[in-house]
């Protein structure tokens, strides 16, 4: 990298603006992590981490936390195999049906959550589909595969379209390209993608409220549940626990470079292509 | 065909099974009739589409627009200093930034919204504050109301500006905005006369991105705003889980999508015209 220019700094009130927002958005988290470490008696206030415990001992909790993992797991291993192929099955293709693969990608990511929720509802009323967890990986698989799309879409729109070239006149076959020229060069994003979409749908909340129905209950459908009751501290415990687990896979996932390709990759020559994209 | 036609064809048939069949089942349920005791009957009417005009639902609607207008105002206007600000930092401190607005949007919701309730709840430390400085409060009225709903959406959807920003703020010239303070523009005429035209596209998809999921949402009002603030989100959801009146629900939605592919489209053009 070269030395970068001189940027003329903001005006005193964006960096302002820019510490209220950042207040704004963790003083909540960070007053919910200090209370679930704290008990409160009649008279005094001490540290305990008793709530953990009663969280960790609660089998219904430890059953939700397992569904969301398996859920998420499951979920993410599907979406990022179709939408890996599909993001290497869109690079430099003619074919006209290319498009309704991208409008439909595009019409997934701009979806309003409560019609995606409430239309696949209505889908598996219709087909009388039952096995609630199945419903719900299914679910998953279909929102997350857009995100992987575009993720590996980017990294792709900035690969040198001359490497394929040079492979193919020093003879190798559309498979040996995919696999020994393209493959390599993506696995970051690749990787990105596969962690951003179990992300996605180890935090999902609505539409497995709605598409679950009466079953496998994860995490947030529990604690939004529970929420309804009001606030404990071993709901902060919880909570503060899955903020933390978030936290843990953002900061390997940020230093394994591939969450870049996310926010920053796009903004190569052909950046305005994965733009678009976004809307 | 070539081999990465057939790359392309598991997606395409996940995206119309799972994608464009059940938009399709909306569309077709909302021509249906609700049965005796709810669910669906398959009797086509135009009766669900005539009854959104009539009655309380039109209200609801232009209420929802508005807080969703508000809500993409203010995170436009939020989101312009928070990436100004972020891009002009040095190079360490801008990932630092990039990292603690992502941070939030890659958080559940619903946790996020736990620890705001948690904050002006009962005894909470907001509450706690007002007490110490004898300031007399109503403590049911702080722990749900539209300030609290609007507060949720702005730092919800505030990333999908701030990230889309940055990213048009990275790729900016900044040689441009040094030859504008040569030139004697202060910081505001800098602003609109020479950063904001560079910005313009990453402007209009931030709000599309805040826009579209803020009119939808049922998580946030039904969490912070309590039983008084119904917005279309939760008026569509009431009526799939507890009126059980599919048809309507469904008609709902699609007015929902009719109107959210119109500003779509018309932005879209918007963004065309002016490259």
């Amino acid at each position: 990298m070269n030395k970068e220019r001189a940027r003329p700094s903001a005006p005193v009130l964006a960096k302002v603006v820019l510490g209220f927002v950042l207040a704004a958005l963790y003083v909540p988290i960070v007053v919910m992590l200090i209370s679930a470490f704290l008990e409160k008696n009649a008279e005094e206030v001490h540290f305990t981490v008793r709530w953990f415990m009663e969280v960790i001992q609660d089998a219904a909790l430890m059953q939700a936390l397992m569904n969301s993992l398996l859920i998420g797991l499951a979920s993410s291993c599907v979406a990022t195999v179709l939408g890996t192929l599909g993001a290497l099955g869109l690079r430099r293709n003619q074919k006209s049906w290319r498009h309704s693969v991208e409008g439909l990608s595009v019409v997934s990511l701009i979806f309003p959550e409560i019609v995606f929720a409430l239309s696949l509802l209505s889908w598996f009323f219709i087909l009388q589909f039952e096995l609630s967890r199945t419903k719900v990986i299914l679910a998953h698989v279909s929102f997350s595969i857009s995100y992987v799309m575009m993720t590996v879409n980017a990294r792709l729109a900035n690969l040198d379209a001359s490497l394929e070239d040079a492979a193919r006149d020093l003879g190798a076959s559309t498979w040996q390209i995919q696999q020994q020229v393209l493959l390599p060069l993506l696995k970051p994003a690749i990787l990105g993608g596969f962690v951003l979409s179990f992300l996605l749908s180890f935090d999902d909340f609505l539409i497995t409220y709605f598409v679950n129905g009466v079953g496998q209950d994860t995490l947030p459908v529990k604690l939004y549940t529970a929420m309804k009751m009001g606030v404990s501290p071993k709901l902060n415990a919880l909570s503060s626990i899955m903020f933390l687990m978030t936290l843990s896979v953002l900061i390997f996932f940020f230093r394994s470079a591939s969450f870049r390709v996310l926010f920053e990759e796009s903004r190569g020559k052909n950046g305005s292509n994965t733009e678009e994209k976004n809307l | 065909m070539k081999l990465r036609d057939f790359f392309l064809l598991p997606a395409l048939l996940w995206f119309l099974i799972f994608i464009l069949a059940p938009l399709m089942i909306v569309i077709v349920v909302s021509f249906a009739t609700r049965g005796t005791y709810g669910g669906i009957e398959w009797t086509w009417t135009f009766q669900n589409y005539v009854r959104i005009f009539n009655g309380p639902y039109v209200g609801i609607f232009f209420e929802s627009v508005a807080l969703a207008s508000l809500t993409t105002f203010l995170c436009l206007v939020l989101g312009t200093l928070v990436a100004w600000a972020m891009a002009t930092s040095s190079a360490t401190l801008r990932s630092l930034y990039v990292m603690a607005i992502a941070l939030p949007f890659l958080t559940n919701l619903v946790i996020r919204i736990y620890a705001i309730r948690l904050f002006v709840g009962v005894e909470g430390p907001l509450q706690t504050f007002l007490t110490f400085l004898n300031v007399p409060f109503d403590p049911y009225a702080l722990t749900q109301n539209k300030f609290l709903v609007l507060y949720g959406m702005v730092t919800t959807y505030l990333p999908f500006m701030v990230l889309p920003l940055y990213g048009a703020f990275e790729k900016l010239d900044f040689t441009l905005v040094e030859a504008s303070q040569d030139l004697g523009a202060g910081p505001w005429r800098t602003l609109f006369k020479v950063i904001l035209p560079n910005l313009k596209k990453a402007l209009w998809s931030g709000s599309l991105l805040v826009f579209i999921p803020s009119l939808g949402e049922y998580v946030i009002p039904d969490l912070l705003g309590g039983a008084k603030n119904m917005l279309f989100g939760n008026l569509i959801t009431e009526q799939f889980l507890k009126a059980r009146d599919w048809p309507f629900g469904s008609a709902l939605s699609v007015l929902l999508m009719v109107l959210l592919l119109g500003v779509v489209v018309v932005v879209q053009r918007k963004g065309r015209v002016r490259e």
